[in-house]
């Protein structure tokens, strides 16, 4: 391999001189001839029968060109797909349109088209539906109790589905333990909140039968299979376009009604129908994340050890299933045992449907729950014992001579070196100054707390045999007749950077400028296949695929080039984007003028197919699992409540690092949502299932003056999976912020007594335990 | 259906008259009507910063301004920053520090910047910190965002 040049070092992302000018285009941005509008009636009841609708004012008004029912759609559009291999599930019929029943606040009912969208949205007035209002459920816990208001009547409960992993005896452990910590967690619902909320133009072309859908998404190939599907239209005659898409954290991993409905109504309509959500519809009808509830239990002996963990969970699914919502609990339960070795382990999850929209993959996508619930309970652990919660850590670590290491959970965990990353955020964070410090002020009255979080997770998504619609990705590198090269990736980024770390790739290994690399990605049309961005599996799956393209590109080149220079390929070396002889230095050629040669075709070996290019379909033989330890310092005002980050600490570990200024945004990033998560976040719904956080006044997204400073450092253990050795970085930041801020906070309240606190902390909730409210 | 109104407004040094619904907001005025789609839109609730645009050199939030309000008056949006010679320092700075992901928040971002340095053009990470609490990015966390704030400012400083 040539010396790398970029690879590994601060390259500006090209994408951005189109961004910071404002000259992108979002689904939003897009302009097109004759385009109609469509807005969509939903839900003003969390459960309710639809007696009737009467849509005739509405048709009437000028400028509409139609109005739809789900009894006008009819079993036209089939459901909404859920990709989910579960055989206890559960999956209620989730057509595009409500049918004669709605089941959360909402859920589209009816769609106004018309020639502009102010005029859209007028129809929508006009439109009389007559609901005769059930009862609903909106609590979890009491969902899944007998005697429950049904959220779908075809079954006796709302039990949506169960599962379980683990291994080991649990009841040997509690014998053989000195001390049983029990605690029940609540992980609240979460709003993805991508500031461009979804989107969607889709058009129909008659005469050539094409329909070409552009939606704000992060998996546009798997969109086509399954609008394939939902539409009963050949998937060869199916277009879709990703364009600019202006952030998704998980909810754009998803296929969603309005896309089968928009795809339908150009299709009947034969011409262009465009639909943009609005931030209230966002909050209502986008997924949430999270939403679980568990009581762990952990067998510990009295020096620390711990023997055995269980976590019995429930998951608020919603009413209906969206594409992963059911597979949310296997990431959680598959990550229980964190970055220690317990030899016992048992996960258990019960799905319960509730009046509520889905939930679904966001940001983390069930780690973040394992994460909270294993260092939270090391941390409750540590106070039982008495114990400092970094020896307690430090005695149940996995050490890296375990690795790959075999986990009671069933994975085997690629690499990793948990102590390098706790010493290395301990010394930034001076902690034995801390903890001295810590007692000085409890002795003054003020309320010092250290939390950590010395996560693990699991991202690369992942091995085809373990992910319900294949794990693989596809990369295409092909240099063209003036030496341009050109990436195909499978991933669609919506703001990971990749059309510039991918280039930095192609560029080192070919040594072509960056500059003469186009990452293309986001259409079907142009892109062979793909499964897309989530999961942190950009880099190590999608980006591997164009590694492996890329090396067999140059391949290609230097048998070109050794037949251009009449010598065997054993005698040429590469540097700088030419091959020359060894020992010859002014006989050589640039790959340049290879590929000039391999489209003229007149100077390659025997046999050879003309042009020079390569397709690489990675499939990865596991998991990757990047690690780290994150430290906060918080001081707790016990009069107010409020909660002072004073210094936060954040030492991760992603593997080898193609940008590290990438790395960098994406792990702040992280931080920024899972700090929301800890100390902001929450979306309620009342107890009849109103939506309470309907808007961004209600529901409290992290601002530029919620973030704390933050200090950071990486330490950087190679993956064995892939041959760069990369882990992925999207998810880590919020998987392991959060745990930490958690931790620090019931550090600093110790002397009040308090144990746990359940999610987010805000100053209400703080100012109450401080006055001696219940633990 | 509704009546309309002759508005006159100058837009990025251009006059502007065009006819136009009473409820039309500034901000699809803006995209829909002009054709300049660098002014997002992630709220309608004056709640996200996206869609921040000047009007008559205060920054605003064109969601919840209606385009009759601005006859007469002076918009400039994210576009009438570049120039022929390039970027903008601020424009610069985003790019620089990587104080963009997504990209969706940036215009709005940057004309919120923008304000706060004309305001205030030696601001503390506090003061700048506060300057963009009207703006919501969901990708940076914000640090970055903060570093191309300083270097756009001391840039800014260096050029006048
Ligand atoms: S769109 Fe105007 S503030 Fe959000
Ligand atoms: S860069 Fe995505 S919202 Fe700011």
């Amino acid at each position: 391999m040539p010396v790398s040049k970029l690879v590994g070092t601060k390259v500006k992302r090209r994408e951005d001189p189109r961004l910071v000018q404002g000259l992108s285009h979002y689904v939003d941005d897009l302009r097109m001839a004759d385009v109609m509008h469509a807005a969509i009636l939903r839900s003003p009841h969390a459960h309710a029968r639809i007696n009737g609708i009467n849509t005739d004012a509405a048709r009437a008004l000028s400028g509409v060109v139609t109005v739809l029912t789900g009894a006008d759609i009819g079993d036209s559009v089939g459901s909404v797909p859920c990709a989910a291999a579960n055989p206890t599930l559960r999956t209620p019929p989730h057509p595009v349109l409500a049918q004669d029943e709605v089941r959360y606040v909402g859920e589209p009912v009816a769609v106004a088209v018309a020639g502009d969208s102010y005029t859209a949205r007028d129809a929508l007035d006009l439109i009389e539906v007559d609901y005769e209002p059930l009862p609903a459920v909106s609590d979890l816990e009491k969902a899944l109790q007998p005697g429950s208001p049904l959220v779908h009547s075809q079954w006796d409960s709302n039990q949506a589905f169960t599962f379980e992993c683990g291994t080991g005896d649990m009841d040997k452990a509690r014998a053989e333990a000195d001390v049983i910590v029990k605690q029940k967690f609540i992980h609240q619902r979460l709003a993805p909140i991508p500031v461009e909320t979804r989107g969607v133009v889709a058009r129909y072309f008659p005469g050539e039968d094409e329909l070409t859908v552009w939606s704000s998404t992060q998996i546009p190939h798997l969109l086509r299979a399954m609008l394939a599907l939902m539409l009963n239209f050949p998937e060869h005659r199916i277009r879709i376009i990703a364009p600019e898409v202006g952030g998704g954290f998980g909810c754009k991993l998803n296929v969603y009604r309005e896309e089968g409905l928009l795809a339908h109504l150009a299709m009947k309509l034969k011409g262009t129908v465009k639909w943009i959500e609005g931030r209230r519809e966002n909050m209502q009808a986008t997924i949430h994340g999270r939403g679980q509830v568990g009581t762990v239990e952990a067998a510990v002996k009295k020096d620390g050890t711990i023997l055995g963990v269980t976590y019995d969970s429930l998951l608020d699914t919603g009413a209906y299933h969206q594409l992963l919502t059911p597979g949310m609990p296997p990431l959680t339960g598959l990550m229980i045992s964190g970055s220690y070795k317990i030899p016992t382990l048992k996960f258990t999850s019960t799905g319960g449907f509730t009046n509520k929209v889905a939930t679904d993959a966001y940001r983390g996508a069930g780690r973040p729950e394992a994460t909270l619930v294993i260092e939270r309970t090391l941390d409750l652990i540590a106070r039982e014992l008495d114990m400092d919660p970094v020896e307690l850590r430090r005695k149940n670590f996995a050490q890296p001579s375990d690795f790959p290491l075999q986990v009671a959970t069933g994975l085997a965990y690629d690499s990793g070196n948990y102590q390098a990353a706790l010493d290395r955020a301990l010394e930034m964070v001076g902690y034995q100054d801390l903890r001295a410090e810590q007692q000085r002020l409890r002795e003054q009255g003020r309320y010092l707390g250290i939390g950590f979080s010395t996560y693990v997770e699991i991202c690369a998504m992942g091995p085809s045999a373990a992910l319900p619609a294949g794990g693989w990705e596809s990369g295409t590198v092909r240099m063209d007749f003036t030496g341009k090269a050109t990436v195909l990736t499978g991933v669609s980024p919506h703001g990971q950077g990749e059309e510039t770390t991918f280039a930095q790739i192609v560029s080192d290994d070919l040594g072509v400028p960056i500059e003469d690399v186009a990452v293309l990605h986001g259409d079907t049309a142009v892109v062979p296949n793909g499964i897309g961005t989530f999961g942190s599996r950009g880099i190590s799956v999608g980006g591997t695929a164009v590694y492996m393209a890329t090396q067999q590109v140059r391949e290609k080149a230097e048998a070109i080039a050794a037949n251009v220079l009449e010598c065997s390929t054993d005698d040429l070396e590469f540097e700088d984007g030419k091959f020359t002889v060894k020992g010859v230095p002014d006989k050589g050629i640039t790959i340049q003028e290879v590929a000039l040669q391999a489209h003229v075709a007149t100077k390659l070996p025997a046999g050879m197919e003309p042009g020079l290019q390569a397709t690489s379909v990675f499939e990865p033989s596991n998991f990757t699992f990047p690690f780290g330890t994150h430290i906060c310092v918080v001081e707790v005002d016990t009069q107010s409540g409020e909660i002072e980050i004073k210094k936060y600490v954040a030492v991760d570990d992603c593997g080898k690092v193609i940008n590290p200024m990438i790395v960098d945004g994406q792990v702040q990033g992280g931080i920024a949502q899972g700090l929301g998560q800890a100390l902001l976040e929450e979306v309620v719904y009342d107890e009849d299932g109103q939506l309470v956080t309907g808007s961004l006044m209600d529901y409290a997204v992290a601002r530029a003056e919620d973030l704390p400073q933050l200090e950071f450092d990486r330490t950087e253990t190679p993956s064995p999976v892939n041959p760069m050795g990369v882990k992925g970085v999207g998810e880590a930041g919020t998987i392991g912020s959060t745990p930490s801020i958690v931790n620090a906070v019931v550090d600093a309240l110790a002397p009040f007594g308090v144990k746990h606190i359940d999610l987010p902390l805000k100053p209400e909730k703080i100012w109450r335990l401080c006055q001696g409210g219940n633990k | 259906m509704s009546n309309t109104t002759t508005i006159q407004v100058r837009v990025n040094g251009v006059s502007r008259t065009e006819e136009v619904q009473p409820r039309l907001l500034l901000v699809h005025y803006l995209r829909d009507v002009l054709g300049l789609t660098g002014t997002h839109i992630g709220c309608e609730t004056s709640l996200c910063g996206a869609c921040t645009v000047m009007v008559d050199g205060a920054a605003v939030k064109s969601c919840t301004l209606l385009a009759v309000q601005t006859d007469g008056c002076e918009v400039e949006t994210i576009e009438s920053l570049a120039t022929d010679d390039g970027l903008h320092p601020i424009q610069e700075a985003f790019w620089d520090c990587h104080g963009l992901q997504c990209g969706f928040c940036t215009p709005g971002m940057i004309m919120a910047t923008r304000q706060l340095l004309q305001e205030n053009p030696s601001p503390s990470e506090e003061e700048i910190r506060h300057g963009l609490e009207g703006n919501i990015c969901r990708c940076t966390g914000y640090k970055h965002i903060v570093d191309a704030v300083k270097q756009a400012a001391e840039q800014m400083k260096a050029g006048t």
